[in-house]
């Protein structure tokens, strides 16, 4: 019997089985899937990563390195290449690999999958089913650790960050990359990607524009690219075709929650993850859930902090801490996509709790707002807000706790 | 006048940098912003990040970095550098794998054990 199981031995996992250890658990496993630790950071091997954690500007690779050595030095147990087949919500974890089927039994589990990609199927492309059509991600495994290139001349479709990371590391490798296309009127990625993966190599943008069609038998042979209108409907007359062998979609990730699902965990629809409260425990006591299995974060030095308090509250739960039901919600407010936590036990210990929210709007200056009924709690300034960056704030649990519902929205300058 | 956007951070913040004020920095939120916006405008340099071939590690391709910024016009010419690297494992996360690339000044360096 372990203490703590954590499924997933990614940024999230890794970060959420040293803070459990740090917090005095002993017999925790971590259980991943591949054949090695790290998760997704293996593949970006581009830089940017720990300046919030590390104070240090770090690739991937190194930012997982950091955490691997720290868990060296644990009693935290490793499983690689297993696989867990099902979770239940008395925290059997089942589990394959190699060597065969084997159950696991945990006090507390924290749910750390990561996400996956949306495909091509997912936007429902319209053409032929040539090869060529890869995920961003997809190819940037085969790529960076492979040692594989997916094409020569290739079109970018979504700017969200993998998809902007690629379009510079495909042109370092020596491909043409002519165009990144995005549906909406803004990038989904950060600014700083667009500036140095785009505008370093002068690779357009097409904001407001999207694939209407792809070409070819066996290889992609082009693709037609046209302007859409407020509607997201392509406009006729505006086709821009392109002659490319590859077509990379980053068109977004999807919180990977099969096993959380088939668990009865209670689900958010806007984030595709479960909901949780503020300490990362889910509708199922002693299960907690971090990282981008809850909501797809920007930043991985988010993610460790997420997640190490996921592993912080699982230690208090095998420790026998236990919370009341009283709690308040969370609610989406005036441009605001979905919050993390949902929820917040009013009987916390904490004084303050993280907030993580999205704005579906670009705005220039303007503020977010924390309100009850009419009533306005705390108030954040902000000089411009864009769906592609998370936003944060920390609010004091004293000021909360008289509320059982508890509006996030935001006001200014749209653009 | 220029405006930039500062790459520094993933906080992004919109630099405006005055050529004819002896590069003077606008905009920045930290010591760094107003370090890039001076340069960008007269030396731009970026980290390399890419991949070595490596013998008999776990997979065929070892991650590495310049373990400081290049010049932005030389990004090129240490691809095709780094394109002729062999390694053969083991390698350590951080270990020199090319020194002074380019002459530089600026060292190559593994991004992980293999």
């Amino acid at each position: 019997m372990y203490e703590l199981a954590v499924i997933g031995g990614g940024p999230a996992g890794l970060a959420a089985a040293f803070s459990a250890y740090q917090n005095g658990l002993k017999k925790i496993v971590i259980v991943e899937r591949d054949r090695e630790l790290g998760g997704i950071l293996n593949q970006c091997i581009h830089n940017g990563f720990g300046l919030h954690r590390f104070k240090e500007e770090l690739s991937g690779p190194e930012y997982a390195h950091r955490y691997i050595e720290m868990l060296n030095d644990t009693s935290v147990e490793v499983k690689l290449d297993t696989m867990v087949i099902e979770i239940t919500p008395d925290k059997k974890i089942y589990t394959t690999n190699p060597s065969g089927y084997e159950m696991i039994e945990a006090e507390s589990i924290v749910l750390a999958m990561g996400c996956r990609e949306r495909t091509r199927g997912a936007i429902s492309i319209p053409g032929t089913r040539p090869s060529g059509v890869f995920t961003a991600g997809a190819a940037q495994r085969y790529l960076n650790m492979e040692g594989l290139m997916a094409g020569s001349r290739v079109v970018i479709l979504g700017s969200g960050d993998i998809g902007l990371i690629m379009a510079r590391r495909m042109t370092l490798e020596g491909a043409k990359v002519l165009a990144c296309v995005e549906l909406m009127p803004y990038s989904g990625g950060l600014n700083r990607n667009i500036v140095q993966c785009l505008h370093d190599y002068n690779i357009p943008l097409y904001l407001s524009h999207t694939v209407t069609e792809i070409r070819g038998t066996k290889r992609l042979e082009g693709i037609t690219v046209a302007k859409v209108d407020e509607n997201r409907r392509p406009i006729p007359g505006t086709e821009m075709n392109f002659e490319c062998d590859t077509l990379l979609l980053s068109v977004g990730l999807i919180p990977e929650n099969e096993l959380t699902r088939a668990a009865g965990i209670d689900m958010d629809a806007r984030t595709n993850g479960s909901r949780v409260y503020e300490n990362m425990e889910t509708s199922i006591g002693g299960v907690f859930a971090c990282g981008n299995a809850v909501h797809v974060h920007d930043l991985v030095d988010y993610v460790s902090d997420e997640s190490a308090r996921a592993g912080a509250a699982a230690a208090e739960y095998v420790k026998g801490v236990r919370h009341k039901s009283d709690c308040a919600l969370f609610e989406n407010g005036y441009a605001v996509t979905y919050t993390v936590p949902q929820k917040l036990h009013k009987d916390t210990k904490a004084e303050k709790i993280d907030l993580f929210f999205r704005v579906n709007k670009v705005f220039g200056k303007s503020r977010i707002i924390v309100s009850s009924g009419d009533k306005e709690i705390a108030g954040f300034k902000r000089q411009f807000m864009v769906p592609g960056e998370m936003q944060h704030i920390i609010l004091p649990v004293d000021k909360l706790r008289e509320f059982d519902s508890i509006k996030i929205s935001a006001e200014g300058e749209e653009k | 006048m220029t405006e930039l956007t500062c790459i520094v951070c993933p906080v992004g913040c919109r630099l405006k940098v005055d050529e004819e004020n002896g590069y003077a920095v606008k905009g920045n939120t930290c010591k760094r912003g107003e370090v890039y916006g001076k340069n960008e405008l007269q030396n731009p340099t970026r980290v390399l990040t890419t991949t070595v071939a490596i013998e008999g590690g776990t997979h065929g391709r070892c991650p590495v970095r310049t373990n400081g910024a290049i010049p932005k016009s030389k990004i090129f010419e240490a691809m095709d550098v780094l394109k002729k690297l062999r390694l053969t494992a083991p390698v350590r996360c951080g270990e020199v794998v090319l020194k002074n690339i380019l002459g530089t000044g600026i060292d190559v360096i593994a991004t992980r054990d293999m």
